[in-house]
C-alpha cells in the first residue's frame, strides 16, 4: 500500500475554486475589462484611474479582487498539466506540474504583493 | 543502455475522431484562453499599482484591434467554460439533499444559471459609471 500522501487534493481544490469563480463572473468580467469598458460603452469614467484605485485600495476590494485574478491561473494550470498527458506530449508529469502549478503560484504571489502595493 | 526502443502508442490527432472527444478537448482547451485573460488582469493590476500613466498605457492597449480580437475569442472561451462547467456539475458536486431527497440535477444546474446572471449583473452594474 502506498502510504505516501498525494499532493493532488490540494491542486483540485483549486482548480474547483477557479473553475467556479470563472463560470461565475468571467464573461461579465470580460465584457468589462476588455470589451465595453475601455471603449466607453459604460460610461466615460467607467475604468478611470481614480475609480478603479478606490475600488483596489480599501481590503475588501482587495480581497475580492485576489481570488478573481489569482483563481482562474490554476483552472487553466491544472486543465493544461493534464492536457499535456491527453495530448501525449513527451513530458514527464512532475516537470510538467512544476512549470504549470510553479506559473499559477508565482502569479498569485505577484497579484498578492501587487495588491498590497496599491495600498 | 538497452538498444530496444520502448514502443510509444501514437496518439496524434485521436481527440479528432470523435465529437464526443473533440468537444472534450475544446473544454480544456478554453482554461489556455481563461489562463491568458488572468494574465491580463494580472497586467491591469500592476499597471493601477505604478501610477495614472501605467493605467493610462494598459487602458489604450486594450483599444488595439488585436486586443478586441483577443477578448471577443476569449468572451466564448469563458461562456463556454460557463456551459460546460455546469453541464458536469451535478456529476462532480457532493450529492446534495433537500427534505431527504436528492436535489435533481435541473433544479442544481438551474440554480447556477440563475446564479451566474446575477453575479453578472451586479458586475455589469457596478462597473458602469453613473452617468
Amino acid at each position: 500500500m502506498n502510504r505516501r500522501r498525494s499532493h493532488e487534493p490540494v491542486f483540485w481544490v483549486l482548480f474547483g475554486a477557479g473553475g467556479v469563480v470563472a463560470a461565475l463572473t468571467l464573461p461579465a468580467l470580460v465584457l468589462v475589462t476588455g470589451l465595453l469598458g475601455p471603449h466607453d460603452l459604460l460610461g466615460e469614467d467607467a475604468l478611470a484611474y481614480g475609480r478603479m484605485r478606490a475600488l483596489a485600495a480599501p481590503w475588501p476590494g482587495k480581497l475580492l479582487l485576489l481570488p478573481l485574478v489569482a483563481l482562474p491561473l490554476w483552472l487553466a494550470a491544472h486543465r493544461i498539466h493534464h492536457s499535456m498527458h491527453d495530448l501525449g506530449v513527451q513530458v514527464r508529469p512532475v516537470a510538467s506540474a512544476l512549470v504549470c502549478y510553479g506559473l499559477a503560484a508565482a502569479g498569485s504571489a505577484l497579484a498578492l504583493v501587487t495588491l498590497v502595493r496599491i495600498g | 543502455m538497452s538498444r530496444r526502443r520502448p514502443y510509444v502508442r501514437p496518439m496524434a490527432g485521436w481527440w479528432r475522431r470523435n465529437p464526443h472527444h473533440f468537444l472534450y478537448m475544446v473544454r480544456e482547451g478554453t482554461s489556455v484562453f481563461v489562463g491568458a485573460y488572468a494574465v491580463v488582469l494580472l497586467w491591469a493590476l500592476t499597471a493601477l499599482a505604478d501610477g495614472p500613466d501605467a493605467w493610462s498605457t494598459w487602458l489604450a492597449t486594450m483599444r488595439h484591434p488585436l486586443a478586441v480580437l483577443f477578448h471577443l475569442v476569449v468572451f466564448v472561451a469563458a461562456c463556454w467554460h460557463t456551459v460546460t462547467w455546469f453541464a458536469v456539475s451535478p456529476k462532480t458536486m457532493p450529492p446534495m439533499r433537500l427534505g431527504g431527497r436528492p436535489v435533481p440535477a435541473s433544479a442544481l444546474v438551474g440554480g447556477q444559471y440563475l446564479a451566474a446572471i446575477v453575479t453578472s449583473g451586479a458586475i455589469l452594474y457596478a462597473a458602469a459609471a453613473a452617468a
